[in-house]
């Protein structure tokens, strides 16, 4: 079968949407977030989170997180199989509360990062994070 | 320690007192997740280092719970605030119940 | 139903790209003080092939980038680490440690890694330095060699890489290398396999473009030993070429093997002017 060049146009668009893996969102992540702050609010504003917006390799995502004043910090995947990624607890000779880490991702989906401010309250930040498949493995 | 586990740690050798340095702390470890299977299609078993904690002089700078998400080979970034001359110790705790550690001075100057 | 191969290819390659982004103008600087060329004019040899040769760093997302910038947030270190405790260690019935010969791997490796594959008058043939580490291990330590390809290697090479780091690769094409060299471009434009690709069909005719949502870079291996982010370890030169035709579906060739040698003879001087970088991090 000859190609047309409309076919491969066509071929290429569904190409294209098939790199992106689909979005994935779980209830887990719902659960550890109501353990993490008891059920309580949270507002946002006061924390940011850092991540890229396409991942070169879901394999090693790097992410920071920051927030002032700030007693810990939960970061959470919502769409991997299980969705607590780690939890910054700053003692008292943190020079910030601010952390970096790399982790992995299952697909694409949202990373959640949660603070607990020193007044025990909650500021809550997310970023989707896009997760793609390469075309060499090698 | 167990064998293959190898900390790297980036620590200023000194510092001024009350100072704000940054900490960069890497260890190669598998961070077997417990997601992937054999090839007979059997779990391949959870094994990672679960928690890391860097102390100054006995006081806490950050205590970590780390879950399977961690990357392969974990790093941290993190700030420290050294009040006076001392060591930094850091630790990873792994699964299996053993505890790499690796330590370093830092002076006031 | 019989779909012509390349336009199979095409197909794929011309999926609107979903973009990792990469700062074009961004430059390696490592520990802030030892630059990296990544972009510069392409050797002689490749005159009519390419005008201008990049590194694979140049073709990866700036958070990639970024892990190069430090030797602590580069994670193949660790491994370079373990290759130097691996230095001083001894090994073998002869009671010897690379160091017992070699001295302090600083002085006796700078600008070894650079220079290789390279033609060895002694063995009369070309060599590669997983080869050079194995008959020392054999010959004179009367220890085991290290798989070609095996973690053990990989760590090696990867010492022994650093020590060239910012020098820029110069492996000689002429003279009594000049055979291999030749046979090793061969076979870079050599269509193989189901697919009917060589390596220049991607990484001389197509680099820069998107294999699905991947970056093709023009295959340059200044930067091995290289820690691929998919497997998080290093990853040799023969190691990544054995994927890589395994992956265009013809029958890969053996690591250690007089192809593959050839083959990374020819690919590193594709190199010739870019900055060892080793070790590096990738895909």
């Amino acid at each position: 079968m000859e190609f047309s060049r409309r076919d491969t146009l066509v071929l290429g668009l569904g190409a294209a949407v098939a790199t992106v893996l689909p979005f994935r969102a779980f209830a887990a992540a719902d659960e550890a977030i109501a353990a993490f702050t008891g059920g309580a609010e949270m507002g946002a504003g006061g924390i940011t989170l850092t991540a890229p917006e396409i991942a070169e390799n879901g394999n090693t995502v790097p992410i920071s997180v920051s927030a002032a004043g700030a007693a810990s910090i939960i970061v959470l995947a919502s769409g991997n199989p299980t969705p607590e990624v780690a939890t910054f607890n700053f003692g008292e000779l943190a020079g910030s509360q601010d952390a970096a880490t790399r982790m992995r991702l299952a697909g694409t989906q949202d990373v959640i990062a949660i603070a607990k401010m020193a007044d025990g309250s909650f500021v809550k930040a997310s970023s989707t994070v896009k997760v793609t498949i390469g075309g060499c493995g090698g | 320690m167990a064998s293959g586990v190898k900390p790297r740690v980036k620590a200023p050798k000194k510092a001024a007192a009350g100072e704000i340095v940054t900490i960069k702390t890497l260890i190669s470890h598998k961070m077997e997740s417990g997601q992937r299977k054999n090839k007979d299609g059997s779990p391949i078993p959870r094994s990672i280092i679960n928690r890391f904690t860097c102390d100054f002089n006995g006081k806490n700078v950050i205590d970590i719970e780390m879950a399977p998400a961690i990357s392969t080979n974990p790093y941290f970034q993190f700030d420290a605030m050294i009040p006076e001359a001392g060591d930094m110790v850091f630790t990873w705790h792994d699964d299996d119940g053993d505890v790499y550690s690796t330590t370093k001075s830092i002076a006031i100057g | 139903m019989k779909i012509k191969a390349l336009t199979a290819i095409a197909a794929v390659l011309l999926s609107a790209p979903t973009f990792v982004a990469a700062d074009e103008n961004a430059e390696l600087i490592v520990n802030g003080e030892i630059e990296i060329v990544t972009k510069t004019a392409a050797p002689a040899h490749l005159a009519g092939a390419l005008d201008e040769i990049l590194s694979g760093w140049r073709f990866r997302a700036d958070e990639t980038q970024s892990l190069q910038t430090d030797d602590f947030d580069n994670p193949a270190m660790i491994f370079v680490d373990q290759g130097m405790d691996d230095w001083g260690t001894v090994d073998g019935s002869e009671g010897k440690s690379c160091a017992s010969c070699h001295g302090d791997v600083e002085e006796s490796m700078a600008g070894v890694r650079a220079e290789y594959p390279k033609w060895n008058d002694t063995a009369g043939e070309v060599r590669t330095i997983a080869q050079m580490v194995n008959e020392c291990r054999t010959d004179r330590m009367g220890a085991e060699a290290h798989g070609y390809t095996s973690a053990k290697m990989a760590r090696m090479e990867a010492l022994i890489s650093v020590q060239s780091r910012g020098m820029p690769v110069n492996v000689a094409i002429d003279g009594p290398a000049a055979d291999m060299w030749e046979q090793g471009k061969e076979m870079f434009y050599s269509r193989t396999g189901q697919l009917e690709l060589s390596c220049a069909s991607c990484h001389e005719e197509n680099y820069g473009n998107r294999i699905r949502s991947d970056h093709l870079s023009q295959g340059q291996i200044n930067g091995f030993p290289v820690y691929r982010l998919k497997n998080a370890k290093l990853t040799t030169p023969h190691g990544r070429f054995k994927g890589c035709v395994r992956d265009t579906r013809a029958e890969t060739y053996s690591p250690g093997s007089d192809d593959f040698v050839a083959l990374e003879l020819y690919v590193a001087s594709r190199g010739n002017g870019l900055s060892v970088e080793g070790v590096s991090v990738r895909n």
